[in-house]
């Protein structure tokens, strides 16, 4: 028999604990940062973030390795010749299905 | 107006897509582990992020206590608070608290990198059109995933999966080959990551703190060697 109250207080402690990390910087920083290291490490936050979890993560997020991988090249080349984000996202997601698909056949 | 959130919108595809097949995964373990779909529902509708309700979700099952619960998830969530803070400069300065509070419930990862890589500040109507519509996705495939597992077929949610990444190389490729300092955080940042994905002694730190130590370690570093000029950030913003 699940214990529905603790279930719901636990579901309550993780909404609070998620939201709050998001709710509080946004709301008390109003004014534009002068400092310009500050704005300058803001600037830099961005890239470190998405490639922190680009990496190693991408070569897991398919069904195998090869699939991954040629997913990733696919999406490298179409980024690289500056394509927005729904082709490259909807390109990749298709050259694994394919990838996939033949790795079936073959093996 | 109107127009901005329908771009809002469409940018938050790619995302929703992505979600869809990650809270699917989250739908089914809930169901599988013996919750309702609910319960499953209920977690994602309120929490809105997927490793801290993975993690959660474990913690949930093996019985652990309240307190566990919340710090556990607190330090896989920190990251956002870097991610809020840069956000803070990018939203128009003129968007009202109340706003604010709100929009700030869909500020996940993904959400994050969408809006930093738009031109010029980011307003109401293009945040709620992006933060309603990665929304939907990710309550719907957690419900499906509860509900309905025979509809995706694994071969179309393993595809899926990797929607998120290709999302985010969309992002940082672009500048990283045209700014060299981009280039470097993005490499270093990689490094650091890997390094502590792969060394067996330093894959026990979770991943919510590699993260924040690659995000604080990198910038700083960067911003440091690296000064960016106000002016230079604005031509990148307009020309990104």
């Amino acid at each position: 028999m699940l214990d529905y109250g603790r279930i719901l207080a636990a579901i309550a402690v993780m909404a609070v604990v998620t939201y709050l990390p998001r709710m509080l910087p946004l709301v008390l920083f109003k004014r534009r940062i002068t400092n310009p290291f500050v704005q300058s490490f803001l600037y830099y936050v961005p890239y470190a973030v998405l490639a922190a979890m680009t990496f190693p993560e991408v070569l897991y997020s398919t069904a195998s390795l090869v699939s991954a991988l040629a997913g990733l090249a696919a999406a490298l080349l179409l980024a690289y010749r500056g394509k927005g984000l729904l082709p490259v996202a909807l390109t990749a997601c298709g050259v694994v299905f394919v990838c996939e698909r033949l790795l079936a056949l073959l093996l | 107006m109107n127009q901005s959130f329908w771009k809002g919108a469409k940018d938050g595809l790619p995302i929703c897509l992505g979600y869809v097949s990650v809270s699917f995964v989250f739908g089914m373990m809930c169901v599988e582990s013996g919750l309702p779909a609910w319960v499953a529902a209920l977690i994602s509708m309120t929490n809105l992020t997927s490793a801290g309700q993975f993690a959660g979700l474990s913690l949930i099952l093996t019985g652990a206590p309240l307190m566990e619960i919340g710090v556990t998830t607190f330090v896989i969530n920190l990251r956002y608070m870097l991610m809020s803070l840069s956000l803070s400069q990018k939203v128009d300065s003129r968007m009202p608290t109340l706003t604010r509070a709100i929009l700030s419930f869909g500020n996940t990862d993904e959400v994050f990198a969408v809006c930093m890589q738009q031109k010029g500040p980011v307003t109401t109507p293009y945040l709620s059109g992006l933060v309603i519509c990665v929304y939907i996705g990710w309550a719907l495939g957690t419900i499906l995933g509860a509900t309905v597992t025979s509809l995706l077929p694994e071969m179309v949610r393993s595809a899926m999966g990797i929607a998120i990444y290709g999302m985010f190389i969309a992002i940082i490729i672009p500048p990283a080959r045209k700014i060299c300092p981009v280039l470097y955080t993005v490499l270093l940042a990689m490094a650091i990551s890997g390094l502590f994905y792969y060394v067996p002694a330093l894959s026990q730190v979770s991943r919510g703190w590699v993260i924040i130590l690659c995000a604080v370690g990198v910038s700083a570093l960067m911003a440091w060697r690296f000064p960016v000029k106000q002016e230079r950030r604005e031509e990148d913003a307009n020309d990104a």
